[in-house]
């Protein structure tokens, strides 16, 4: 009874946040309700026992992408109201495709499905389960080629990422070291032999 | 009880709720990427359920490498996005028809 009015409520504040998402005005605002939505989620996946993976979704989402969307949206200073105006036109037909898609997977999850056998929930994990060691111990063994290339891919983001943004700005000064340190003393300086002039 | 079918009901919502994002902020680049994480949730949520179901944790580790490829299309996506808007001084969808024939 309490799993299912905190699944609800957790359930109810993951859409609201989310509908926030899609329709709030300011580009900020939407990414705090990402995050209230990431949060929620995470939240709903600890009860359903998938611990490990709610806590990467905190960790890496709501530390790192998210604050990147943040820095990101900071930066741009979008011009708000220009980006906006298309909103009300096509409001009316989102809302009816959302809604016949939204009818439809509902109705094929609640029709359509297996007679009903998980009406009475997940069957409990036995005794001392851990999804942490259960998760580690197929990750590194049967999925550790999947695993390399999953790392292989987050180097050619970084890799990506930076070559992206990387720009060389003309007429900017610079040092350069080895050249100052390989300097002589005759190459800046010019010693002139010359008489005394005479006083005039 | 909390059962399979109420998680795969919430993934669909989610889903859906995000699709509509897509249309209604079709003109604002930040918002649909951010809508296509939100997608990329829904799909997680999905996953999540039926490895629980049936108590077989592949699932989790797909949802793992999801996470994975989502958080490095996200950097590409905002450098790209960066480096747009430093060419171009906007990032409205609509003015993005240099390709165009």
């Amino acid at each position: 009874m309490l799993h299912s009015i905190l699944f609800y409520m957790f359930a109810f504040i993951m859409l609201g946040a989310a509908a926030g998402v899609v329709f709030s005005r300011n580009p900020v605002h939407s990414v705090m309700f990402l995050v209230l939505t990431f949060f929620q989620s995470a939240i709903l996946w600890l009860m359903v026992e998938a611990e490990f993976l709610a806590i990467v979704l905190v960790l890496v989402y709501v530390g790192a992408v998210m604050v990147l969307f943040l820095f990101v949206v900071m930066m741009l200073e979008v011009n708000i109201e220009a980006a906006k105006r298309g909103l009300t036109r096509y409001a009316p037909f989102a809302i009816g495709v959302a809604l016949l898609m939204a009818v439809e997977l509902i109705q094929l999850i609640w029709l359509r499905g297996h007679g009903g056998s998980s009406a009475g929930g997940f069957a409990p994990t036995p005794e001392g389960y851990s999804n942490t060691k259960a998760l580690g111990s197929v990750l590194y063994t049967e999925h550790v080629y999947a695993f390399e290339i999953a790392a292989v891919i987050l180097l050619l983001a970084i890799v990506a990422a930076i070559t992206l943004t990387m720009r060389k700005r003309p007429g900017l000064k610079v040092q350069n070291i080895a050249a100052q340190v390989a300097v002589r003393a005759k190459d800046r300086v010019r010693i002139v032999k010359m008489d005394a002039e005479k006083k005039q | 009880m909390i059962g399979l079918e109420h998680y795969l009901t919430l993934a669909a919502m989610l889903f859906v709720l995000s699709i509509a994002g897509i249309i209604v902020n079709r003109r604002n680049l930040i918002l649909l990427l951010m809508c296509v994480e939100l997608m990329l949730l829904a799909v997680n949520f999905n996953f999540i359920a039926f490895s629980r179901y049936l108590g077989d944790e592949t699932g989790q580790v797909f949802v793992f490498f999801i996470l994975t490829v989502a958080a490095a299309e996200a950097a590409i996506g905002l450098a790209i996005l960066v480096v747009l808007f430093r060419n171009r001084r906007s990032i409205a969808v609509q003015e993005l028809n240099t390709l165009k024939g």
